[in-house]
């Protein structure tokens, strides 16, 4: 593959073409802070917590999404940044009903880790406590929509990866939720295999297994990523 | 047609204008025939026909004519004496008086009462006198619903046949790089540089795509040339398609716009039956094909990526760009998006020249804009004024200013993305830089007029709202971003605010405008920023009336 220069961080680098700033910052041991990303599904740059300064370009763009080009000089770290990502962690921890105290992702959440890195002590903008739905219908498995922050992994990996196209969105704006089939209750969709991989690709406990209880999740995220890579060497 | 049949249609339509003695043209945009403009035309043609003088005159409906408020709108040629409000019963009268006796009823003349005497030319009036119409040709003259009448009176498809058969893709690009033309959806991007950078995309498959996706309140600048002038747009489309090499077109229209779509679809299937349209137009080699897709009532889909998506049949959603659409657009191919109102401008270019319409306007902003002008303001309407010409000049002259004894407060451009200019820039001159620099934009054409009686806090709340309904949901920053926005602005408007909630307000407009995936989101914090920049006052007045606990709710 030809490589090109680019510099990230001040760091001059040499970097296989065709990728994105996502892959050549983790290749090369720059960390990135994603969540709507997920290795082994199609990224739709919607969380905004990748953003990077190009310089030349007036708009931050998601490392994600957008391809590295030559000579390039991107900057991950920057005062204004950071500044960024932390306002949207808070947002995600107002959007909805997110209570670590209760949740069974407690200690192995996204999220949670998330808060930890960009230093959140506590959220400035007034939480919204939207009223959300908690869907038990399904015998293993549980939707709840208090603590889904949208990131659409589970959309992605249930018609990318298993094909079964379950997961879609209805509404718009603040108002948006996940839905199952045509925004029937889980139990009933005809599409869902049970799988479990959209169990394994949540960042939160808006999905989880109905045999853990608070604190106690374990997730798989390798599950999916493993058999993505798996497909692609044809094995 | 070839090239010959269409000049035969064009004479056809000269010898008839020529044996007439005139025509009665009633308007029959969306705001006059809700006013029952149809039934206007029907009674006119009846009482012609009573008359014997059915053959004298053609008495048809014509496209919008402009003047909204006081539809509807009757005009005769070739005195050019437009009549306001007409009723049905009137039908008698105008044809009796007007065209028997050739006695203007000058009591009934567009704008009569507001003018020391009426005009009986009224496009020499002053709400049409510094118009220019260019996008807007051929207003209150040609039948929307009739090839011949756009062929014959509009110069149609004479720039499609000269892009055909004089011209190569190369030349018809460089013509509109000349013209200067700039994107009318709002943004403002050279339209001939994007015609170029899709035209040098090698692929198996292109697309043209009309966004006629409006969606700004109190905008309807793109309805009224879709509903008055279909062809045009059309004409501009094939025209696109041969430029850059695609021969498959789509044009996405608001699934509110009935009218418009209807016209369109008139347009497409009257231009295929005439072989404009279709395979081997006018029996050259270059064949196109046009589809019309209805929004669902998205205002998100009018940015392209998002439009592009609808198309697809997929969820109304923008992706991250780059790739852009020149390069990767409708399923994947090369694709040009451009707004009705610059497809509109594309066929007088080509017949003109790009040097003449590079003449008119600013030395940024080449050519004419058409401005929806709405709110406080005596003459709301459509006009069509050339670039540079001041707010002042459109809302006092061609306007008429602010009615019922109320001052003027301030001009909102670029809807729910655009911001509020006040009085002391009054004088700044309509194009892309100069409406930036006051801290609003062009945008795609909606003008809204406050008086006085406005609050600015709940104008910003109102926009937000807006912004807030209509966001896909997608990112982040404007799902809960436009939100949190909107909730502090209706507690300050409600008198429970605090300089704390304000700082709070700053500080997310500008994180959202900064981070948000689409132009909704990074826009959508404007109307706030703009009115904390001329009217911070009243914000403060909101947070007094907080602190001094006298403010119970907001009225």
């Amino acid at each position: 593959m030809a490589k090109i220069p680019v510099t990230i961080d001040g760091k001059p680098l040499e970097v296989d073409t065709g990728k994105t700033i996502l892959d050549v910052c983790k290749e090369n041991g720059v960390e990135i802070l994603t969540m709507c990303h997920f290795e082994g599904v199609g990224d739709v740059g919607s969380c905004r917590l990748c953003l990077v300064e190009i310089e030349g370009i007036n708009k931050l763009l998601p490392a994600c999404t957008t391809k590295v080009a030559a000579n390039q000089i991107i900057k991950t770290n920057t005062e204004r940044l950071k500044k960024y990502q932390k306002i949207t962690t808070e947002l995600f921890f107002a959007e909805r009903n997110h209570v670590c105290a209760v949740c069974v992702a407690d200690g192995n959440c996204e999220l949670q880790d998330l808060g930890y890195k960009v230093g959140m002590e506590h959220v400035r903008f007034p939480y919204l406590f939207p009223k959300a739905n908690v869907d038990t219908s399904h015998p293993w498995y549980v939707l709840d929509h208090n603590r889904c922050i949208m990131c659409t992994r589970c959309v992605r990996v249930c018609s990318e990866v298993e094909g079964a196209h379950n997961w879609g969105i209805k509404n718009r704006g603040f108002e948006v939720r996940i839905i199952s089939d045509f925004d029937t209750p889980w139990a009933d969709s005809t599409t869902c295999t049970s799988c479990g991989k959209c169990i394994n690709v949540c960042p939160t406990g808006a999905l989880w297994p109905k045999s853990v209880v608070q604190g106690q999740l374990v997730k798989n995220p390798k599950m999916v990523s493993e058999l993505v890579a798996k497909r692609k060497m044809n094995l | 047609m070839n090239r010959q049949e269409l000049a035969t249609v064009n004479e056809q339509y000269q010898i008839r204008h020529h044996a007439q003695k005139g025509k009665v043209r009633v308007c029959c945009g969306t705001g006059c025939v809700a006013a029952g403009s149809e039934k206007i035309l029907k009674q006119i043609q009846q009482v012609a026909k009573d008359k014997g003088i059915e053959n004298d005159y053609d008495i048809n409906m014509s496209g919008c004519m402009g003047a909204c408020t006081q539809g509807p709108l009757v005009r005769i040629t070739p005195e050019n004496t437009i009549y306001e409000y007409v009723k049905p019963e009137q039908a008698e009268k105008i044809v009796e008086e007007h065209i028997i006796k050739k006695q203007p009823i000058e009591s009934m003349i567009l704008f009569h009462g507001s003018r020391e005497k009426p005009f009986v030319n009224t496009w020499e009036d002053p709400f049409f006198k510094k118009q220019h119409h260019i996008v807007l040709g051929g207003r209150g003259e040609i039948n929307p619903e009739s090839i011949e009448d756009y062929i014959g009176g509009n110069s149609g498809y004479k720039a499609l046949e000269k892009a055909l058969f004089e011209s190569s893709p190369e030349d018809v690009i460089s013509e509109v790089k000349h013209s200067r033309l700039r994107g009318r959806g709002g943004a403002g991007f050279p339209t001939g540089i994007k015609w170029e950078t899709v035209y040098k995309y090698v692929s198996d498959q292109k697309y043209v795509i009309c966004n006629g996706d409006e969606g700004d309140p109190g905008a309807f600048m793109d309805r009224s040339v879709l509903e008055s002038n279909p062809h045009r747009v059309l004409e501009g489309m094939i025209i696109a398609g041969y430029a850059i090499g695609a021969n498959k077109g789509y044009a996405y229209i608001r699934g509110e716009y009935e009218l418009a779509v209807k016209r369109f679809e008139l347009a497409i299937k009257a231009a295929k039956k005439a072989g404009l349209l279709g395979a081997n137009i006018m029996g050259s080699t270059f064949s196109f094909d046009v589809e019309v897709r209805i929004g669902a009532g998205a205002f998100v889909c009018g940015e392209e990526t998002a439009l592009i998506a609808s198309i697809e049949g997929k969820r109304g959603m923008p992706r991250p760009r780059p790739p852009f659409p020149a390069e990767s657009g409708l399923w994947g191919k090369p694709t040009l998006i451009n707004n009705v109102e610059s497809l509109a401008a594309i066929a007088p270019i080509i017949i003109n020249g790009g040097e003449w319409f590079s003449a008119i306007g600013t030395a940024k902003s080449a050519g004419t804009k058409v401005f929806a002008l709405t709110g406080k303001i005596m003459n709301s309407g459509l006009i069509e004024v050339p670039m540079g010409t001041t707010l002042r000049e459109i809302i006092f002259e061609i306007g008429g200013g602010i009615p019922d004894g109320h001052a003027f407060k301030a001009a909102q451009t670029g809807g729910p993305s655009g911001g509020c200019i006040p009085e002391k820039h009054l004088d700044v001159k309509v194009d892309y830089e100069s409406l930036m620099e006051v801290g609003s934009i062009m945008g795609s054409g909606g003008l809204i007029v406050m008086d006085d009686t406005s609050d600015m806090v709940d104008v910003a709340r109102f926009f937000m709202e807006f912004c807030m309904d209509e966001s896909c949901g997608k990112c982040v920053p404007c799902r809960v971003g436009t939100k949190m926005m909107h909730d502090l602005l209706t507690k300050l408007c409600a008198g429970q605010g605090t300089l704390k909630d304000l700082q709070r307000l700053e500080e997310l407009s500008v994180y959202v405008k900064e981070t948000s995936l689409c132009g909704l989101g990074m826009s959508a914090p404007n109307p706030l920023l703009s009115t904390l920049r001329y009217f911070k006052n009243e914000y403060l007045a909101h947070i007094d009336r907080n602190k001094t606990l006298e403010g119970v709710s907001h009225g």
